[in-house]
């Protein structure tokens, strides 16, 4: 077994998903799903609840074992690095929970300051600027003494992402950033999200259901549903490709490809009406 | 009656997967000590969180413990005039089986419980999620340093435990119930023993209990599910296994030692 992969013939992906299969629990979230995110890029995964969009995050960070497939990232098939190459691998991938994860003992400059302390011996003073450096990035440079029980969602989420540019990573990956936040916050959360972007080049994959911003921020949008990439293209136009999956999702329609109706036994049957069911 | 039979089977296989799990998760922590020396200072927080916070319960109960000891070995021990040894029964008791006993269960209900709920919310709250992916082994972070801070902190209060029930039998027996001072106090040097009593009483059985009662905290920490409930019912269950656990094991080590 080696730790890594020959390069991709096409090194501008980031990330390489072929084949990804999984099931959890009796139910299959991926079947034989194919996914590239260009280097670089804001990519958007967008899906129905429950279709593993959180879960192919999981995949990505290597959290979770396929049951078949490949991931790479960075040329690394993350089912086969060893514990030290997956956290070293870890060390370049930032992620942004939905709930922020804010460590609840520490205070917002701890937070921030934690990855440093736990994989560098950098003098303290230095510690200090470049926490400084990132919470002044997400504008909370005055909330530095606050714990996270004293902040707002959208507070705690701008501390989260200062905490995962910490070491200004190759990749962030956004799990749900928009859920819960007004319309001040939202839009203060997609500026960084852009400006992160745009100004270190830093390869973005978001997790969203919010198409509107989306259609501000991402080049590509890949709609997951049934275990596959159903549809995928510019955001701006792939609400009108036509296919039942996107009209149902961007038409917000309560049925359709997705059942409204959780899978179930016969109705009839259920309310005791035997007979009726023939 | 084949249903209760089958529910009962799924209680014992349940039970026996727990403790499985408990003992793989042991040799996981085990394994992990040598990379949780770089968290030196996680540990001595966490010393500090279940064994100075914990002084106060241990001090207050133990003075409690001495003195309700005296009092009830005084009035047996009147009938046979004996009452001069009751400093070194009261001594005896708290050192053999009382003073590790009691601290042990003490030290699962004060600090055990908040043990298993801090880890499971930082699960709930996707903490130890979050220090994996910034690579940090939870492992070696959060679990290992709280186990070997039980396992340091338990002989430490075993021995605060024993000194202040001590202390509340003299006040009791010496000050209020008048016995001799100097006799209260040659008795019981004269028959406890440093071996016997001190060593395998006193710190062998707190440091075993102290393994057991962090062990079982943290991994109930790490198992429950991230949900309240899940949380409440791992907290629950600490108290319970660990209560268990410290007398059947109590019973063990004393028919090993005696």
């Amino acid at each position: 077994m080696t730790d890594s992969v020959p390069a991709t013939p096409d090194d501008s992906m980031l990330v390489r998903i072929r084949g990804l299969t999984t099931v959890l629990g009796g139910k299959t979230i991926f079947s034989d799903l194919d996914l590239d995110i260009p280097r670089g890029k804001i990519t958007a995964i967008m899906g129905p609840s429950g279709t593993g969009k959180t879960t192919l995050l999981k995949h990505i960070t290597g959290q979770m074992r396929a049951d078949a497939g490949e991931i790479v990232v960075d040329g690394l098939n993350v089912a086969e690095l060893s514990r030290e190459k997956l956290y070293k691998l870890r060390e370049g991938i930032g992620y942004l929970f939905q709930n922020s994860a804010l460590l609840t003992d520490f205070d917002v400059f701890e937070n921030v300051a934690f990855p440093l302390r736990q994989h560098t011996q950098l003098p303290e003073v230095l510690i200090r600027n470049l926490v400084l450096l990132k919470l002044q990035a997400v504008g909370l440079r005055g909330a530095a003494a606050l714990m996270p029980s004293e902040l707002s969602g959208g507070m705690a989420r701008r501390v989260a992402l200062a905490r995962a540019i910490v070491f200004d990573p190759m990749l962030i990956l956004y799990d749900e950033p928009f859920v819960g936040l007004d319309p001040v916050a939202l839009n203060q959360v997609l500026k960084l999200i852009r400006t992160l972007n745009q100004t270190l080049g830093i390869t973005s994959v978001l997790v969203a259901h919010e198409l509107a911003a989306i259609r501000q921020i991402a080049q590509h949008v890949f709609l997951i549903a049934n275990g596959k990439v159903v549809a995928q293209g510019d955001p701006k136009t792939i609400a009108d490709d036509g296919s039942p999956w996107t009209r149902q999702f961007f038409g917000g329609e309560a049925d359709g490809p997705v059942p409204f109706q959780y899978p179930a036994g016969d109705y009839a049957q259920a309310l005791g009406f035997a007979g009726a069911a023939k | 009656m084949n249903q209760r039979i089958s529910q009962d089977n799924n209680v014992v296989i349940q039970s026996l997967t727990q403790i499985g799990n408990c003992g793989l998760f042991l040799l996981t922590l085990l394994v992990a000590v040598p990379r949780s020396l770089r968290y030196i200072r996680e540990t001595i927080r966490q010393l500090w969180f279940v064994g100075a916070m914990s002084l106060t319960i241990i001090m207050v109960c133990g003075l409690f413990v001495g003195m309700v000891l005296m009092l009830q070995l005084y009035h047996v021990l009147s009938i046979f005039g004996g009452t001069s040894a009751s400093g070194m029964v009261v001594a005896l008791s708290v050192y053999r089986e009382l003073g590790p006993v009691v601290t042990a269960l003490l030290f699962a209900g004060r600090a055990g419980t908040s043990i298993t709920a801090e880890i499971g919310l930082m699960r709930a709250t996707d903490q130890i999620d979050a220090m994996e992916l910034m690579a940090v082994d939870p492992i070696a972070y959060v679990a290992t340093p709280r186990f070997l801070a039980g396992l340091i902190a338990m002989p430490l209060l075993t021995c605060v435990f024993c000194a202040m029930a001590i202390l509340g039998g003299h006040l009791v027996g010496v000050t209020w119930l008048g016995i001799d001072n100097g006799t209260f106090w040659s008795n019981m040097t004269a028959q406890v023993d440093l071996h016997t009593d001190i060593v395998n009483g006193v710190l062998f059985k707190s440091l075993a209990f102290g393994a057991v009662v962090s062990l079982i905290a943290v991994f109930q920490g790490f198992a429950t599910p991230p949900t309240s409930e899940g949380v409440a019912r791992a907290t629950t269950r600490t108290v319970v296994a660990s209560s268990i656990a410290i007398l059947a094991l109590d019973f063990v080590l004393t028919a090993f030692l005696m």
